[in-house]
């Protein structure tokens, strides 16, 4: 799975970084950022689901692999 | 003593003279229909406002009335949503729905921004202050709250009964608002005093309301003044400092700035954490289960925001449109009830039910879009330890009487009189 935040959507709200700090991280002004290159691990796909489900301006992308 | 010419008296004073803008009849009688007559401002909606919005979202889901010179008022989560991410069709000159509709040349800047602002101004002075209201930068007056929400519930030894609005959730935003913004600490009640007269005082006459008005800025300059003085490493000297296109700010800037601090930061979280002790208070299931189970809290809070939101906002419309299906005129108010939009059942399963352990939970209690709470990681930061506190300490309370719980009238709803038996 791949997660990836649209930088035109997210405002901020902090939902991802506070529910999965594993994949996600604030910038210095407060906007969501994925860790690393976005690849999410299978034990992590949980989380990633649920910031996506919490993000409040629809924000997070999840791509499922084939 | 350093001298900062833009703060100087007469300069500031010359600012006041605009009180120009548009007054309409005040009106204050009971509702006839919430339909066509809707007013935020009668008790019946202080004291429970979810039926009236549940109801209008079924028959009307856009109710309008023709009080504050004629305002409209959406209850569905879309509708809210839209209009709170369309910054073309709909302004921010003014987030407080009243009898007086400030200039339009206020636009884009505003009496008080960011929270007043439009694009593309909105930007730059959210900008300013972002970096100053991360997660991580807020983190640093966590133990500092922490030990003052614990030195309040100290103060409540040898007593059965306490006023947890009174006696604690209004205290706390106060104080680390105060240390942010460098303020002497015991200044607190003055804070309560200027939030109450923004906030309550909608229906007063509006000459009173700009006198009200002037004596929170005359505050405000006074502590400007004691920075200018005497630099320190708090919010104040930064707002002094910063440039926004290349030159320090104006001084309604700067001051319009602290007092949206204060007005915004107070009465809002006070408001939540009010909120959440009278819930757990009259649900014995659902405080039992968080004394288990700490790690629940993130969680419960997240559903407390939602259910019980205290922060409604208002915009204005900028031209004359037929809207999802409705006539809007130029200048209509609009009354952008998010905590109506958390209670939206297309929106949430469950939606009227407190769900302490929901774990999909889109809520809005902090807006949507470009205006996004600013306060917000300090609002839940203040809110977090708020409760571990309470709960770590004083794991069994309930309401102490029930009708005497009083709730605030306005845009901001939360308790105002909560007595809680704790022994
Ligand atoms: C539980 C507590 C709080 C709630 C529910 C809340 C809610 C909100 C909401 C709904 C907005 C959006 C306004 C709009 O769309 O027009 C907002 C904006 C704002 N809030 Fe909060 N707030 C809270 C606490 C705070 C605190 C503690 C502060 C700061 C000390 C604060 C500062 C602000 C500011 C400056 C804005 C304007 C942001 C902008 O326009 O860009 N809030 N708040
Ligand atoms: S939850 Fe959404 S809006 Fe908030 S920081 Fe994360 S991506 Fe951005």
């Amino acid at each position: 799975m791949n997660v990836h935040i649209d930088p035109g959507l997210c405002q901020g709200h902090g939902r991802c970084y506070g529910l999965a700090p594993a994949l996600f991280r604030e910038d210095d002004e407060g906007y969501g950022q994925v860790l690393g290159d976005g690849i999410v691990a299978p034990e992590s796909e949980r989380d990633a689901r649920l910031a996506a489900l919490n993000c409040p301006e629809h924000a997070i992308e999840l791509a499922e692999e084939g | 003593m350093a001298i900062d010419e833009r703060f100087t008296r007469g300069r500031q004073e010359a600012g006041e003279g605009e009180v120009a803008g548009t007054r309409s009849e005040i009106i204050t009688s009971p509702v006839r229909d919430w339909a066509t007559d809707f007013s935020h401002l009668e008790p019946e909606w202080s004291a429970d406002p979810y039926p009236i919005q549940d109801d209008l979202r079924q028959r009307c889901p856009i109710a309008h009335t023709e009080r504050f010179g004629g305002a409209r008022l959406p209850t569905r989560h879309e509708d809210v949503a839209a209009i709170a991410h369309d910054t073309e069709r709909f302004s921010s000159r003014s987030v407080v729905l009243s009898n007086f509709r400030p200039p339009r040349e206020l636009a884009p800047i505003g009496g008080s921004p960011p929270i007043s602002s439009d694009p593309p101004f909105h930007h730059d002075a959210r900008k300013l202050l972002l970096p100053a209201f991360t997660k991580k930068a807020l983190a640093r007056y966590e133990p500092a709250t922490r030990a003052f929400c614990h030195s309040l519930i100290d103060s409540f030894a040898g007593r059965d009964v306490v006023d947890a609005a009174q006696d604690y959730a209004q205290h706390i935003p106060m104080r680390v608002i105060a240390d942010m913004l460098g303020f002497p600490p015991q200044d607190g009640p003055r804070f309560r005093e200027f939030v109450e007269d923004l906030l309550e005082g909608i229906n007063l006459p509006p000459d009173e309301r700009v006198d009200r008005v002037s004596r929170m800025f005359d505050y405000l300059l006074e502590q400007v003044h004691d920075h200018l003085d005497e630099p320190r490493d708090d919010l104040t000297t930064y707002l002094i400092n910063a440039e926004l296109y290349g030159r320090k700010l104006d001084p309604p800037v700067v001051t319009g700035a602290m007092a949206l601090l204060l007005i915004a930061g107070i009465d809002t979280s006070w408001s939540a954490i009010g909120a959440s002790l009278w819930h757990l208070a009259k649900t014995p299931a659902d405080r039992e289960r968080l004394v288990a189970e700490p790690g629940l809290l993130p969680t419960a809070m997240e559903e407390l925001l939602r259910a019980y939101a205290p922060v409604t906002m208002a915009r204005l419309v900028k031209e004359d449109m037929h809207w999802h299906g409705v006539d809007m005129k130029a200048e209509d108010w609009i009354l952008l009830s998010f905590p109506a939009a958390n209670r939206d059942p297309l929106q949430f399963d469950r939606a009227q039910e407190v769900v302490i352990d929901r774990e999909v939970n889109r809520h809005a209690a902090f807006g949507l879009g470009i205006h996004r709470c600013l306060g917000s990681h300090l609002a839940r930061m203040e809110l977090r330890v708020a409760l571990e506190a309470w709960l770590e300490r004083i794991p069994e309370f309930t309401l102490d009487d029930p009708g005497a719980v009083t709730w605030s009238a306005g845009q901001i709803r939360g308790p105002r009189a909560l007595p809680l038996r704790i022994g």
